[in-house]
Order: C-alpha cells, then structure tokens, then sequence
C-alpha cells in the first residue's frame, strides 16, 4: 500500500515510500529525522507542528505526507542561512519571545507567513495572526513584541 | 571580564538551540532498536475488569507484545509522598499501579499496553484488545462524593474522606465570629483546571542486562526525586541501578514533578522485550492521565467591625483529589493552602479545615501556585466581599487590615503557618503604586459616569502575598513537626573552574523554561567576575549533578540559586588562599572582586580566577594541604521561605447585552526581592497572569455525571489564544528577603496567584448596580448574561 512520495524539505530533495496515511509532521520527524518541527495535540489547534509548504504555513499534523508530495517544505531548520539566523528567530530571541521552547518553532514559522503576508502589522493584527498557534508560557506579550521588532529588522 | 551581570536583562543561554530546531524534547529521543508503547485506558470512570483478551490484539503485524496489569502484579502501587501532617493524621492512601488489575476509578487509567515497530501500529492494535468492564455507579463533585448516597470508591475510605485536616484556632475563631459587628458568608468554587503543558509527558527507557542497569528518559521537574521514587519504592532495586536523563523539557507547571505509572511500566518493559521502549503521551492521554488542578468548594464565613477591620476568617474546603492520589495530591490543598489563609491581612483569628475527597475524576496535583492560587483566591474575594457588605471601598477595607513594614517577621495569626514567619513587605507601597499607574480616583468617576450611559466597568484588585522558596527541611519534611513532604528540601550546586578558566556549573534544579541556564550562570558571573560565555550550566540528568529536588513550588532562585551563591564563595575563598600563596601574601590581605584575588589596598598584587584555576589544576605548587582544582559542591538548606508580595489591578467591561468581558487594562506591580534577570522575571509574570486571567474568565474542566471529561482536548478546553488577551503593564517594587545574601524572593507562580481574583473581583464591581455580589468561574458570557438577566434589572 505504500506511496512514493517526492518532496523537498530545506532544499533538499527526498524521496520515500510511505503509508498513504502517514503525516506531514510525522513524514517529517520519524522518516528524515527532522525533531524541531514540535507536535503538540491531537486535533489540529496548537500550530507547534506549523511548517512552511510552497511558502505557506500549514499544520504538519493535518496533512498527509501523500498530499505534500511534489511540494517544496520549509522547516525551523531551515530558516536560518549561511549560519545566520532568520530575523524572526533572532526577535524571538532578542525579545525572549520563548520559554520552554515546544511552541516556538512552529510560532516562528508562523510569524514568518504573518510578515510575509503582512510586513508591518498592528498589534492587533499580530495577536489576531497568532490565533491558530498557542504558547503556555510567555501570554504571548513578548512573542508580540519579537513579531514587531523582526518586522522592523525585515523593513530596514 | 564580566561587569554586572546580576540584575541584567541578559539574553537566555538556552536560546539558540531552542529556536533552531536543535534542542531534543522527550519525543526527539530516537534508540537503535527502539520500541513504542500504546496504552489502553479505560473508558469508563468507575469499573471492575472482568477479564482482559488480548489475542487479537497481539496477532497484528507489527506488534511485538501485550501485556496487562496481571503482568505487573509483583511490583506495588506507585508511592503517596506528601500525605497531608503525615503521621499526625490518618490519610487513606490508594495510588496508581503501572496498569490496573482489579478497578479502575477514573477514565483514563491504563489496563493494558501494546508494543509494536511503530506508533502507528502500537495504536491501531489497541483497538483490538477486548476489556470486560463491570460499569459501577460514579461521582465526581468534591463535596457530593461525602454524601451518604455517594458510591463509595475504595473500601479504606469511608464516605470517600481520603483525609481531614485543619489549621488554625477553632474555638477562637468562633468566637470572633460570633461577636463580630458583620459576619459575610459566601460559597466559592475554584474549578478544577487543566494545565495543558505544550510538549505532553513521555518516557523512554532502556535496560542492559549484563549491568542490570536502566537509563529513563522522562519529561521531569526533578530527575533525582523520580530516581528516588521508582528504585525505592516502586521496583525495590538499588538507587544506583537507575539513571533519570530530563532533556529538554516543554513546560511542565508542576505536572511533571509527579512520578506516573507510564514511567515505571516503560522501565519495566523495557527489561520484559529486551529493547529501548517509548510512549509519546499524545494530547488527549494529556487530558485525562496527567494530574489537574485546584477543584475546590469552599465555604468561606468571615467577620468584620463595621469600621472594615477584620475580625476572624473560617473557611471550609473540599478539595477533589481524583480517583487515585499523584505524588504530592494531599500535600496541596493542606500546607499549601490553609496556612496561607492569612493573605496580606492581620487577621486575629482564623481556622481552615480541609476534606480531601476520592472521586471517579483524574489525579489532582500541584499545577502552577499549587494551593496558593486556591488560597488567595479565598482571601481576596473575602476581602471585596467585606467592602461589599460594608459599601466601602475595597482599596480602604486592604489598608485597614494591611501587615504593617514595621510587623515582619510577620507570624500569622493561631500559628496557621506553622511556626513560619513572612520574611519582609510594604504591601501599601505596592498598592500605591499600581493605583497611581490605573489613575483609580480618576477612574472611579468615569465608571460612574459610564454607569449612566448603561456601559458597565469595573475594576478589581488582588493584594496578594505567596510563599515561594520552599522550604527550611525541618519545617515542611518528616521530623516530628515537619509538614509531611516525604523528604528534604535543600538544593545543590557544583562549580567547577576548569584548567582553562572555563566554568562548569551543575545544579540540582531542573528547569521546564524558567531559563535556569542562564540565571544560574548570572549569580556565577557576578561572584566570580567571569563572563557569561565562560561558564555552561548542566542539569538535568542524575548522573553528574549533584542530588536536588528539583524546581516547583517557586524554589529554584530562593534555594538553587542560593546553593549557587555559596559555593561560588566557597570557590572564592579557596582562590584567596591560593593566591596569597602563589603571591606570598598572608590570606587574610586578601581580597576578591572582578575576577581577581589580590591584596587589599594593592589591586596590581594578584591574580586572576583563570590564572588561579590553572595553577590549582596543574597543582606543582599549592599551599600545605590545599586540594588541586578548583571546585566546590555546596548543599543549602533555607532557614525560611520567601514571601513575594504585590498588587494587581484588573478593568474590564461587560457588555450588558451579551455577558461578555472585556479586559479593558491590566497592571501587575510586583515585589519579588531582587530580580536576577528583569526580563526573565517579566516573562514569567506575563504568563503567570495568562494562567490565571484564564481560570477567571475560560478555563475549566468539566466531567458530566458519568465521570467523562467533557472538555477532553484543545478544541473543548479554553486555553488562551494571543488574541484574548491585552498587553500587560508591569511595575515593581524591590523589598529584599532578609533571609537569603541576595534578597531573592521567587517569581514562578505570582502572576497565576495574584491574578484570578483581580479578574473576578472587577467583573463582580463591573456587575454591582445589578446588585451581584458573587458567581462561580470561568466567568463566560452565558453565565454572566444569566445572572443579569436573572436580576429583572
């Protein structure tokens, strides 16, 4: 019943047999042994498992590895290049837009399809744009203001 | 060379391998040959298993074994280790075992496990392990559960009392109350919560049988007491044989101190098949097999003079333990939280008795401010009841009863506290300053004015004060005053100065994103005038850090660090002494500051810590019965614990119309001693107050009558998303601790502490000219739209 599936994930290109019920997210940890993409519930609210697919932001848990077949992935692990981070990784950083961590490679990933799609968003806009992912340990203040400042260091 | 690194907003350590991708959680762990474990758990919330068939289930491809509690039957219940004044009084103890054999008393509980090639194949073969249950009627409500008519869940618990506990002056009390100007009686609920870490628990363990030795991976708070726990009293084995690794771990709020039946069945398992097993927890396992919390009812009857001092405060609780007991469940609403009932406030005389009560729901634990949450809560409604009862405002009937700055060491009244006294405070500084950052006269008349144009504001404070640092090993461990707390307290720290002058420092404290790493390093840095870079903090693995209990309960700056504190002075001393010997100076010219041991009065004579660790590692020349190397293990036992203290102020508005609140500004001024990292501190306050801005107005489990948990995962259960929330405004006051060099308080749990009832209070003055004095949490629109609709106003 296996699949052959082609996608390429951080560039690379990788090609696998898989059950046509396999996920994304699990395609992404158990068979390339990529472990920073987090899953964190069972029904699709949290957004830890939030990978870039063709540039836009999906939950890795509610799409089939099948699905994405053909498709260009990006991962937390592949945000940053030639060794420097990505903007918004250094905000989160710099703003300590993180505690424990589990959230926030997929509240990164989705901050960079939020300031794709909006480069300089209202903080109403940002707190709106977080919706679909959830953090338990900062309340979300100091993510907004890491998502503000990335946003400034992508402008400038 | 490092300047002030203590009390500088210092970007964390642990940061970059967190926002890579690069830090390995629990389910990151990946063994050559590794197993995963599925567990069957029980639908039903009160049941005897009937039988077990398993064939099916262990004919699927894939599957390599299944094995039911009948198959674990050597190894006993999982051990209660904080029974409420264990010893003193009767606690009627039933715990969890690795699978249940006979009865299972709450949904959740596993009965069986499937292991298999892999995760996919370990649940589809759940499905197919037929259970016989025999359904048994079922309760779920903390107070009903004591009824005559109540099924009775276990036969050692009578009316499914599990304990019942009290502190404080019955009599006196009484009488206080009974010759009171106003006596203010109100029932409360603090509903039973649902902590909802975002990495679930996991576990994977690894047996060599040629050493007998097993190594376990866990989501844990505190690797050594879970060692401790399993060897000791779960598999009867030899501390040694066991080695307890915490990676990186993805929040834990006191759910992950506890040590669980997964652990132990996967430590089993593993020796049973000869191979690595794991078990991911997944969300909906998260829901109903890891610990909750609060679940209180309580009846609160205090007395006032008409003039709003308080005169007594009685307060009767029922706390929901679940079906079976966690780790520290009795521990929780006992010590925790009846001998905080003081609060901020002189009151004369109180008396807090507590019923610990068994029902068909999940294991009721610490979760973050564990009992302190539940008591401030008590206290600071109390509080707004009494201005209520007494039109006064509720800012004069707090400064009326405000501990004084000139009363601490503060002993609570009736001994409630133990013998324990608050270390320092000014708790009307605080007050002060957060009602000049709402501008509270100023918002008196605009709500006033709003009122007339049929818009409703309120606004509600919380003065609160917890207990943090916990604790002196005489008071809350086993001695024949102790609280009960199945051991010590004290925490651990090793600083190693390398050859290189590079530092390695290893703690006893096991953070969950408190940013150990670098606040630990903060106080080394500081001490020893070495820059951050130089100095890496390693944790959270039983071999190679010293014994330490791990981090809850607000501990880790006040105890951990303090651990850290001292041994770096240890280390500094032994520097002075090395270098007046390389200097051929007498130790006592001594002295050490920035970096260098050199002689009083002539900085140019001395020597730098790296020149000094170089020449105690290579150890040619080192004074008459010195030791090489430079290295320290300190243990520190606190002699008190620290009480952090501030003021928060919640505005909101309800819409009339729909119920609906909206949090119009939030202010938190907090004193929590000094802070080693401002921004650090901030952080834990901001998600503090999300935690319990979210009990106020959200969250809440809820089980219907057949012991099912209705809110059972994320799209049921309100955890908060950024858009429910304002941006917080924090100020501070800083009122050292006396009892510790560094005048550290604590600062994990505050924000979820002080801030449900500043959120309830000002829903309740939102809704005052409908004449509501009181409803239950979370406070949804349909609730509030109920009781104003109910008013006919």
């Amino acid at each position: 019943m296996a699949q052959t599936v082609s996608i390429t994930v951080n560039d690379v290109a990788y090609e696998r047999e898989v059950e046509p019920r396999l996920l994304l997210a699990h395609f992404l940890r158990d068979v390339l042994g990529l472990t920073g993409t987090n899953i964190g519930c069972d029904t699709s609210q949290c957004g830890s498992c939030t990978v870039l697919m063709d540039g836009i932001a999906v939950k890795s848990c509610t799409v089939l590895a099948v699905q994405a077949d053909g498709s260009s992935v990006t991962t937390i692990e592949g945000l940053a290049s030639d060794g420097k981070l990505h903007p918004v990784q250094n905000a989160f950083w710099e703003k300590h837009g993180l505690q424990c961590g589990f959230c926030t490679p997929g509240m990164i990933i989705t901050v960079v399809d939020l300031l794709n799609r909006n480069p300089h968003p209202t903080d109403e806009e940002i707190r709106h744009g977080l919706e679909g992912t959830l953090c338990r340990c900062t309340g979300y203040q100091n993510i907004v203001e890491a998502v503000k400042h990335a946003a400034d260091a992508m402008a400038a | 060379m490092a300047t002030k690194t203590l009390g500088a907003s210092i970007k964390r350590k642990e940061d970059p391998r967190l926002i890579t991708g690069e830090a390995k959680y629990l389910d990151d762990v990946r063994l050559p040959g590794m197993l995963y474990a599925a567990i069957l758990r029980s639908p039903y919330a009160h049941a005897k298993i009937k039988g077990i068939d398993t064939n099916k289930a262990t004919k699927q491809p894939g599957v390599i074994a299944v094995f039911t509690g009948q198959d674990f039957k050597d190894l006993p219940a999982l051990p209660c280790a904080w029974q409420a004044d264990a010893g003193r009084i009767q606690n009627n103890v039933n715990t969890p075992r690795v699978l249940e054999i006979e009865r299972v008393t709450h949904t959740g509980a596993g009965v069986a496990v499937v292991i298999a090639d892999d995760r996919y194949a370990a649940e589809d073969a759940l499905g197919l392990i037929e259970v016989d249950y025999e359904q048994l009627p079922v309760v779920v409500d903390a107070e009903k559960t004591t009824f005559a008519d109540a099924p009775q869940i276990h036969e050692n618990a009578p009316n499914n009392i599990c304990f019942d506990w009290s502190c404080g002056d019955k009599d006196a009390t009484d009488a206080a109350l009974n010759s009171s100007e106003v006596v203010v009686k109100q029932r409360v609920v603090n509903q039973r919560l649902i902590p909802n870490v975002m990495e679930s628990r996991g576990c994977v363990a690894q047996y060599m049988p040629a050493s007998e030795e097993y190594t376990v991976w866990m989501t844990s708070q505190d690797p050594h007491i879970m060692r401790l726990l399993m060897t000791a009293f779960v598999f009867g084995i030899p501390e040694t044989k066991v080695r307890v690794i915490a990676p990186q771990v993805g929040g834990g709020f006191g759910t992950k101190i506890f040590l669980y039946p997964e652990y132990c069945l996967m430590a089993a398992l593993a020796k049973k098949v000869g191979r690595p097993v794991k078990w991911a927890e997944t969300r909906r396992e998260n829901y109903i097999a890891t610990t909750h919390g609060r679940d209180h009812v309580t009846d609160i009857e205090v007395g006032a003079k008409r003039d709003g001092t308080i005169t007594a405060l009685k307060v009767k609780t029922y706390a929901n333990l679940g079906g079976v007991l966690s780790t520290i469940g009795p521990g929780i609403p006992t010590t925790l939280y009846g001998r905080m009932l003081s609060g901020a406030y002189k009151t004369p005389h109180i008396y807090c008795n507590v019923l610990g009560t068994y029902t068909n729901t999940g294991m009721v634990d610490a979760y973050r401010g564990a009992g302190r949450p539940e008591a401030t809560y008590v206290v600071e409604r109390t509080v707004d009841l009494v201005a209520r009862e007494l039109n006064m405002d509720p800012v004069e009937v707090r400064r009326k009863n405000f501990i004084q700055p000139g009363d601490f060491p503060y002993a609570p009244a009736d001994n409630i506290l133990a013998g324990l006294k608050y270390d320092s405070g000014n708790y009307e500084k605080a007050l002060n300053k957060a009602l000049e950052m709402v501008n509270y006269s100023s918002f008196r008349k605009e709500q006033e004015e709003a009122r007339k144009n049929g818009k409703y504001l309120g606004i509600g404070l919380s003065t609160y004060v917890e207990i943090c640092g916990a604790a002196p090993s005489s008071w809350i461990g086993v001695g024949p005053t102790g609280q009960g707390w199945g051991a010590a307290m004290w925490e651990s720290a090793n600083i190693r100065v390398h050859l290189t002058g590079k530092v390695v420092l290893t703690i006893g404290t096991q953070p969950q994103g408190q940013g150990h790493e670098t606040t630990m390093a903060q106080i080394v840095s500081e001490e020893l005038g070495i820059s951050m870079e130089d100095i890496i903090v390693q944790l959270g693995d039983t071999l190679g850090t010293p014994f330490g209990y791990g981090t809850y309960a607000s501990r880790s700056a006040a105890v951990g660090g303090m651990a850290v504190y001292n041994s770096a002075q240890k280390i500094k001393e032994k520097a002075r002494r090395l270098a007046a010997h390389m200097l051929e100076a007498a130790p006592e010219d001594m002295t050490y500051e920035g970096g260098r041991a050199f002689v009083k009065g002539s900085p140019d004579k001395g020597k730098t810590i790296q020149e000094l660790a170089g020449a105690a590692a290579l150890a040619y020349s080192l004074p008459a019965g010195m030791e090489p190397f430079l290295d320290d293990v300190t243990y520190y036992d606190p002699p008190e614990c620290t009480y952090p203290f501030g003021t928060h102020i919640c505005v909101v508005e309800v819409d009339r119309d729909t119920g609906q609140v909206k949090i119009l500004r939030y202010l938190a001024v907090d004193d929590v001693g000094k802070k080693i990292n401002p921004m650090i501190v901030d952080g834990q306050i901001h998600g503090g107050i999300t935690q319990g801005v979210a009990q106020a107005l959200w969250e809440g489990a809820v089980y219907d009558d057949n012991g099912q948990l209705t809110s059972g995962s994320m799209m049921d259960y309100a955890v908060p998303k950024a858009s429910f929330l304002p941006t917080y405004e924090l100020g501070s006051t800083e009122t050292l601790s006396p009892t510790n060099p560094l005048g550290v308080k604590g600062v994990g749990e505050t924000g979820t502490i002080a801030s449900t009832p500043a959120v309830v209070n000002a829903v309740m003055d939102a809704l005052s000219p409908f004449g509501i004095k009181h409803l239950d949490m979370p406070l949804t629109p349909e609730k509030v739209w109920r009781a104003i609709e109910a008013t006919n106003m």
